[in-house]
């Protein structure tokens, strides 16, 4: 991705993301510092990476493998505080490095169909808010299609979005059919001759057949008007979220046929970790990761940074 | 990978020859997967530490009771600790104060705030008869004073009229006086989203309250959240003081490991928990469902009142009467296949199951899903009463007039009627020997084995509603015959090859 926000006065997102988690991964930076300066490796402090690894979502299975792999061939010697961090950062960045590939839109489609799906309240809407602002600073054509069509104000929520990005919004009634909507959408953004179609989705959680059934059927027939389509599907997941997410992937890929993650609300005090676990179990790529409600507040997702944001790794 | 700590206790602590009392290593060996779980149900890791030692100091010695593993000793102690830290039942949200009485909600960026605000006004102007206004502070999210608005015009509930460019404190104030002037008994404030790291809307947050003076402060919080909730919790109450919890998203599948968390750390009470997505899906705690959940017990006090609120309980004696007797016919078919999607069909059961995710996926594998309980009763609905009565007379023409009528391939009468075969079979062997439909839940529920009576049906029925809290004592029998796979659901003869009960039949496996 380009540079653009790191030229704003604004703090770039990175320092951000690792100022909102200093406070909270400090604790990795004194529990390790108390511990690693004065001993030896032992399992102790094992134990102790591994607790900071599991308050960081990562979960108990990825936490105690990460913790066994820093201790291999560090066993019983003597090693810093820093040493300490950057090994469990780059564990974490060799589990990260594969999935962390960017978006790519192929512009020969026209529209390029991106459907954005989730739970209830994770910042689809938001997301697209943010892509929309991206890609067409990027000087492509974009449409959105307000395929919320259940919550209240959520259409009304999507055209502000278009205002800010300068892009149409394809909106029908509240309660009206949302595959219909999406169809009706992706004709128009085809005689328009568009360059991105965002497509909106009510949140749903990921254990009602019903609400699944009718993300199956709004693919099912944008297929029908682009048999390829939709080219990507992004299961946006929220960062405060634990063990769960895992179920949500697992749903959300098999109903919709997810491409990629976004992690939003990275600038809270939740670390997001659970994305290693993930990264381990389902080998998605993960694009972008919210650090704000601005709409300048999306960042390409890197393994390293992200790595040593969990490893309270400041800088 | 087991779903439940029962089953992983029951690995561990089963293999020790009973002894006595749990020794040490015994307990030590119990609180590492005891460990394990909260942290999978999502407990917050210091919750868990300090819940672990409690746990461990009353387990150590503990005489284990004849007829009990060490497993199941374990899992008692466990559960009653986390109903004791979940706090008792019934500290709803408090309504005796002067009115108008203002009730504030804050929380995270997309918790559910102002879906919960309407359904707790909703909640109070038809349960409490009290009179409602809301005001929504969140002058930052697109479009979120607009969500409220809608939610009140459907509602019928009214909202604080939207005056543009005015800062959240002036809005309290003026939601304020609307109340006094107005006659309002309740004024509900919903604020904006905040991460807890953002000190200007955390102050501000602060001055709200300030200028407002709310009765009730609630965060609202996603019961899907992991480990962050103890800083989340921790930090509303630091800044802006709450006087209870509002957990959403609980009609999810998640573990809702959070619930223990924001209660240790904060010790405030869980008020109320977020069910649905529609305004009435708004409950009262029960902290033994969640403890239930934590554990991988799935939720079963729930399923066993929601059966009872659902199911007729007149017209439930008389199909188990009948299945007694050996008659079981397609109007008894569809009977239960009508009670079972009242229930939430296939997916809202399977939401309150244990071990749901891995009989899910197997389902979805299957294509079996809640349309296939409609496409049966609309199979059945095609038929005449006098084939409804006699299966056994529909030949060739009969189905195929029927597939028409209902829109079907002739197969799908041929599945069906397998499948009815199937279970008459099985209500003629239960009928003569022990189980029957709602055994499962009987039991649980204190009636002992056997088939209830129509009598022990109605006195099922009344009993449920009101008591059935407290997880019925480690329902030694209902986690057990869960826990074979499959729980018998219509419909999913497919998957275990066995014929299976309909509706609420959750018989065990045979033995
Ligand atoms: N702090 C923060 N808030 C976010 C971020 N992304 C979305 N939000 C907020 O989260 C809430 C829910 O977002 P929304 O886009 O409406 O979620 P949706 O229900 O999935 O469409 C809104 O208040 C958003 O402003 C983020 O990266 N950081
Ligand atoms: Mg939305």
């Amino acid at each position: 991705m380009s540079d653009s926000t790191e030229d704003k006065p604004k703090q770039s997102w990175w320092r951000r993301l690792s100022g909102g988690l200093k406070r909270t991964s400090t604790s990795l930076g004194t529990a390790v510092a108390d511990l690693v300066t004065k001993r030896k490796l032992d399992r102790a402090m094992l134990d102790d990476i591994e607790d900071v690894l599991l308050r960081a979502d990562l979960g108990t299975a990825v936490a105690e493998r990460i913790a066994e792999a820093v201790g291999e061939g560090r066993y019983d010697k003597a090693i810093s505080a820093d040493e300490v961090k950057a090994v469990v950062a780059t564990e974490v960045e060799k589990v990260l490095a594969p999935v962390a590939r960017p978006l790519v839109i192929d512009d020969t489609l026209k529209p390029f169909v991106i459907l954005v799906v989730g739970v209830n309240g994770s910042g689809k809407t938001t997301t697209i808010g943010k892509l929309a602002a991206k890609l067409s600073a990027e000087g492509r054509k974009v449409m959105m299609a307000a395929g919320d069509t259940f919550r209240a104000a959520a259409i009304e929520q999507l055209k502000v979005w278009g205002e800010r990005t300068g892009s149409p919004v394809i909106a029908g009634a509240q309660g009206s059919d949302s595959a219909s909507l999406a169809f009706n959408a992706l004709t128009e953004a085809r005689n328009e001759k568009r360059d991105v179609l965002l497509i909106d989705t009510a949140g749903r959680l990921q254990n009602k057949a019903e609400l699944m059934n009718e993300l199956e059927k709004m693919v099912r027939v944008i297929r029908r008007v682009d048999a390829l389509a939709p080219h990507a599907v992004l299961l946006v997941l929220d960062a405060t979220v634990g063990q769960n997410a895992l179920s949500q992937v697992e749903a959300f890929h098999r109903t919709a046929g997810v491409t990629g993650l976004v992690m939003t609300k990275l600038d809270g005090t939740a670390r997001g970790g659970i994305l290693v676990a993930l990264a381990e179990k389902h080998k998605l790529p993960v694009h972008f990761i919210g650090v704000g409600e601005s709409i300048d507040d999306l960042a390409p997702f890197t393994a390293r940074d992200f790595a040593r944001a969990v490893a309270g790794i400041e800088t | 990978m087991f779903d439940n700590l029962s089953e992983r206790l029951g690995g561990i602590l089963d293999r020790l020859t009973r002894r006595g009392a749990l020794t040490e290593a015994d307990v030590d060996a119990a609180m590492r997967e005891v460990r394990r779980a909260l942290l999978e149900a999502d407990v917050s890791l210091d919750v868990v530490r300090s819940f672990t030692d409690k746990v461990r100091e009353q387990a150590v010695g503990a005489t284990v009771v004849k007829s009990v593993t060490p497993g199941q000793m374990v899992v008692k102690i466990v559960h009653d600790e986390l109903i004791a830290t979940l706090g008792s039942d019934g500290q709803t949200i408090d309504l005796n104060a002067v009115p108008p009485i203002i009730i504030m909600m804050v929380g995270l960026q997309g918790s559910g705030k102002t879906t919960t605000t309407a359904k707790l006004a909703r909640r109070l102007t038809e349960r409490d008869k009290r009179k409602v206004l809301m005001a929504s502070l969140d002058i930052y999210r697109p479009a979120a004073m607009e969500q409220l608005a809608v939610l009140g015009r459907d509602l019928d509930i009214k909202t604080l009229p939207i005056v543009a460019g005015q800062k959240p404190e002036q809005i309290a104030r003026r939601a304020l006086e609307a109340g006094k002037l107005g006659g309002y008994d309740v004024v509900l404030l919903d604020t904006a989203g905040r991460t807890t790291l953002d000190d200007e809307m955390m102050s501000e947050a602060a001055n709200i309250k300030t200028a407002a003076h709310p009765h009730e402060v609630l965060l609202v919080a996603d019961s899907l959240t992991g480990q962050d909730a103890v800083n989340l919790a921790r930090s509303f109450d630091e800044r802006v003081g709450l006087t209870g919890i509002v957990l959403t998203r609980v009609d999810g599948d998640g573990r809702g490991g959070a619930a223990l968390s924001m209660r240790q750390v904060t010790g405030k009470p869980i008020k109320l928990i977020g069910t649905g997505e529609k305004t009435d899906a708004l409950e009262d705690f029960h902290p033994s469902r969640i403890a239930g959940r934590i554990l991988g017990m799935g939720d079963v006090v729930s399923l066993v009142e929601k059966a009872s609120a659902n199911i007729d309980a007149e017209k439930a004696a008389r199909t188990t009467e009948r299945m007694r007797k050996g008659q079981f016919d397609l109007n008894d078919m569809r009977e239960q296949l009508l009670q079972m999607s009242k229930m939430g069909g296939i997916s809202g059961l399977m939401g309150m199951m244990p071990g749901v995710s891995k009989m899910k996926n197997q389902m979805a594998a299957a294509g079996l899903d809640d349309r296939i309980i409609k496409r049966q009763v609309a199979v059945i609905d095609s038929m005449t009463r006098q084939e409804r009565k006699h299966p056994e007379i529909l030949k060739a023409s009969r189905k195929r007039r029927i597939a028409a009528g209902a829109g079907q391939k002739v197969e799908e009468i041929n599945k069906l009627l397998k499948m009815h075969r199937g279970m008459a079979d099985m209500m003629k062997m239960m009928g003569t020997g022990k189980r029957g439909p709602l055994a499962g839940i009987a039991q649980a529920m204190g009636f002992g084995g056997g088939m209830p009576s129509p009598e022990q049906m109605k006195a099922l029925a009344e009993k449920m509603p009101k008591g059935a809290d407290g997880l019925p004592q480690l329902p030694k029998d209902l986690p057990a015959g869960l826990r074979g796979g499959l729980p018998n659901l219509p419909g999913l003869t497919g998957l275990t090859g066995k014929p299976t009960l309909p509706g609420l039949g959750f018989p065990r496996k045979k033995k």
